[in-house]
């Protein structure tokens, strides 16, 4: 199926604006809503996992090794990660 | 085989519906369209329909539960009146603009102020503008007919919109008249099973009533205007199939002695009938009276209306609700619209009769038609009958 | 210490199901604590399941066309109805099932709304769609005012909270009103399930909502969410928030499960001062001591209220003859 055209025309809607593409919201970059990214101190980590539980954004994701990041695409800055943080291995600082 | 039957109207709609098979009932009483629910809820009671009726606590509930059930992709059937169609007024222009099928019975009844039960036409004007196909049933076989019909119209592949069937309440959902009722097996044949174009399940993930921000609402309205309008293509076909299952014929709109009339009178409804008999007095003493009825209201059929007064020098526009301080009435205002740049053009009356359950009689219909052939209206409209 | 080995998958965050269910990229503000809540509620669901949403700042942040959210089905229709929409899809999909026009599984249907399309304009949908016995569960995340539209008063305001409908002035303390009681009415509904939740206590209310998808019939589940932007409080303390309205007893969390009332494990053995909740708030930064005073009394009745239940009440099973 050919991508469509954003704006579309009328004939290209989806018929009753049906959306068919799930977490297609993903093209819309929320990262450049913030004013402060976190930053992981790996020494401190205890790979709780509490910082992707309660994050609003679904953007914190577990790398090989069991830690931390956030996906700075989407990551809005809003520091619920680093407040849970029980060992503090997570700061906020200016983006 | 349809079998001839003698029954009420609204009971006779129920059956109808009952024939189509519809998966979700979800429908709260009011008068005058109780019957055509209460029915249908005795049927399934009976085991003769497997469908989920759900007696909802609300006319908003009502519509707003077919409208979930039809996007889950079920068959759905609802049914209301007057005030019932105003408390789920502000889910009937959802429910085209999600593009989805849900078929209604309107038992026509007047709007409220002052409260009344009875006859006339202004609840469905309220809605007519809000995107469902619209027809209007003159007798019970029409009521019947178009029942089935407007399952398997709004569920079209290339349709996808709610149909709304008018009945005139008490003149029709209350009356009892000799039928044709299609059996099991031949509606079957008629109405295949809902194919929706999409539904609410796991298997293929969707998201439905979405919000649309100015840099598209426009198009989404001009896609479904589109729908809407291109719709007729479909209508008349289903209703060529129709007549050739069932032998009786459906047009947008359907004449009696209007071939050689002078004066002709539009009505829409039960009353048209009336007025046939009120054309036959006329005929008989040399007035050549002649109507047109309209059965199909939306989308307006007006290249039919064009075609059907040519001629015509005069036209009489019979409304059946007030559109308040406006520059007509409903129906003569979209007739005057739809004939404006026609050279030739019919002279045009129109007059408002039977509100609010009125009784309208053959004498009033002959007396209209005199008063129209002899001049030209002063008011933009005229309530007929009004004492004072 | 039975319920640690029963709810062993859920007791640690990287036990959790990984897949989001309401992924990155919707419009909600930092630290929205009701986006997170639904997130958490779409990962205790699980894909075979279907949502209807009230107009609210959920429907409105997550679905601007042509782009969604959401990696389950979906649908909104208005403000008042989710409920309603609801027990329409229930009853589709009941019907499909059985006629054999679809999948012959499980799918359940998740009706949520905002405290707005719940407590006031939603209000008859769930009665009625509860009160019928439909097999669904509503959902109702209560920020305690009509946030989308701009923060105005709502059935579920607490007593002196400013709103823009129920503004504090110079005359006027805010609301005059505690919080409708919800879960008490749904309750009085016979609805086999009801639970009172918040995302700060992701595993309470995942597996509540767990074991609301297990009821054959209606389940309701009040949740409580923290709106940073309406309650006037920094963003990384959302989750800190819902805390304290727990730890101070002002939101109790409980279950009843057929009129058996049941204290949650999470509620904390002793009370904080409730000022702890209200000091960062915004919405009370105005409140006298008189009028703190008030909230505490009211809040502290409707906790003593819980409590008295917890402590009386009986199964429905137990009181049939």
């Amino acid at each position: 199926m050919t991508e469509k055209k954003w704006p579309e025309t009328w004939q290209d809607t989806n018929p009753g604006l049906m959306i068919f593409k799930p977490a297609s919201s993903r093209s819309y970059l929320t990262g450049g809503w913030r004013a402060q990214k976190p930053i992981w101190d790996n020494t401190k980590c205890i790979k709780c996992g509490v910082c992707y539980l309660f994050c609003p954004e679904a953007c914190i994701t577990e790398d090989a090794e069991g830690f931390f990041m956030a996906d700075l695409n989407y990551c809005k800055g809003c520091g619920i990660c680093y407040h849970e943080c029980w060992p503090r291995a997570i700061k906020m600082v200016e983006d | 085989m349809s079998k001839r039957i003698g029954m009420e109207i609204a009971m006779a709609a129920a059956e109808a519906v009952a024939l189509c098979r519809p998966d979700v009932i979800a429908a709260y009483p009011i008068t005058p369209n109780t019957h055509i629910p209460e029915h249908l809820a005795e049927i399934v009671a009976d085991g003769h329909l497997d469908c989920e009726y759900i007696a909802v606590e609300s006319e908003h509930s009502a519509l707003s539960a077919c409208t979930g059930a039809s996007a889950a992709g079920a068959r759905v059937f609802t049914a209301t009146s007057s005030q019932g169609l105003l408390y789920m007024y502000e889910i009937v222009p959802v429910v085209p603009s999600m593009r989805l099928p849900v078929i209604m019975c309107l038992g026509n009844r007047a709007i409220s102020g002052p409260i009344n039960i009875w006859n006339d036409h202004s609840d469905y004007m309220c809605v007519r503008d809000l995107g469902w196909i619209s027809m209007f049933a003159s007798n019970g076989q029409e009521t019947i007919d178009m029942c089935i019909q407007a399952f398997k119209i709004g569920e079209h592949a290339d349709v996808m919109l709610p149909v709304l069937v008018n009945l005139d309440g008490f003149q029709l959902t209350h009356v009892v008249e000799a039928m044709m009722m299609p059996d099991q097996e031949e509606v079957d044949k008629f109405l295949p099973p809902r194919k929706p174009f999409a539904a609410l399940h796991p298997d293929n993930i969707v998201s439905m009533g979405t919000l649309g921000l100015p840099d598209i609402y426009n198009e989404a309205k001009k896609a479904n205007d589109e729908a809407l309008i291109n719709s007729k293509k479909v209508i008349l076909e289903v209703w060529k199939e129709w007549e050739k299952m069932f032998g009786r014929k459906y047009e947008p709109i359907m004449s009696y002695k209007a071939n050689d009339a002078d004066v002709l009178m539009l009505t829409m409804g039960s009353m048209g009938e009336t007025a046939q008999v009120a054309i036959d007095e006329l005929r008989k003493e040399g007035f050549k009276a002649g109507l047109i009825d309209l059965k199909l209201y939306r989308p307006f059929p007006a290249d039919e209306l064009k075609k059907a007064v040519k001629g015509i020098k005069n036209l009489i526009v019979i409304d059946r609700a007030v559109m308040s301080g406006g520059a007509a009435a409903p129906v003569c205002a979209e007739v005057k619209s739809v004939l404006y740049d026609d050279p030739d053009r019919p002279v045009i009356t129109n007059d408002i009769i039977g509100l609010g359950g009125r009784d309208v009689k053959v004498e009033d219909f002959i007396k209209i038609f005199k008063k129209a052939a002899k001049a030209k209206p002063e008011r933009a409209y005229e309530i007929y009958g009004v004492r004072g | 210490m039975k319920s640690i080995v029963e709810n062993f998958d859920l007791f640690a965050p990287k036990l959790v199901d990984k897949e989001e269910y309401y992924s990155q990229g919707h419009r909600a503000c930092q630290g929205c604590g009701e986006a997170l809540a639904i997130r958490l509620m779409a990962k205790a669901l699980g894909k075979d399941t279907v949502v209807t949403n009230a107009t609210g700042c959920m429907e409105v942040t997550a679905t601007p066309y042509p782009t969604t959210a959401w990696k389950l089905p979906w649908v909104h229709v208005a403000f008042p109805n989710s409920a309603s929409v609801g027990a329409g899809v229930e009853s589709a999909l009941k019907a499909l099932r059985r006629k054999g026009k679809i999948a012959d599984r499980d799918v359940k249907v998740v009706s949520i709304g905002g405290d707005g399309g719940s407590f006031d304009i939603g209000f008859q949908a769930i009665s009625g769609a509860m009160e019928r016995g439909h097999n669904m569960i509503y959902i109702v995340y209560d920020n305690e005012a009509y946030m989308n539209t701009g923060i105005q008063r709502s059935g579920g305001t607490p007593y002196g909270a400013s709103t823009t409908t129920r503004p504090a002035g110079k005359v006027s303390v805010g609301n005059t009103t505690w919080k409708k009681n919800m879960a008490e009415i749904m309750v009085a509904h016979r609805v086999p399930y009801v639970a009172t939740a918040c995302h700060s206590y992701p595993f309470d209310f995942m597996n509540k909502v767990k074991k609301a998808r297990k009821v054959n019939g209606p389940a309701f589940i009040h949740c409580l969410a923290v709106c940073p932007t309406g309650w006037r409080t920094s963003s990384e303390t959302c989750i800190k928030m819902g805390r304290l309205a727990v730890e101070t007893g002002v939101f109790p969390l409980y279950e009843v499960e057929n009129g058996k009332y049941k204290f949650s494990q999470d509620n904390p053995k002793k009370l904080r001062s409730m000022e702890d909740y209200l000091k960062p708030q915004g919405r009370f930064r105005h409140l006298t001591p008189d009028q703190v005073n008030i909230f505490k009394g009211m809040a502290m009745t409707e906790y003593n209220k819980v409590l008295e239940r917890v402590k009386h009440s009986k199964s429905w099973s137990e009181l049939k003859s």
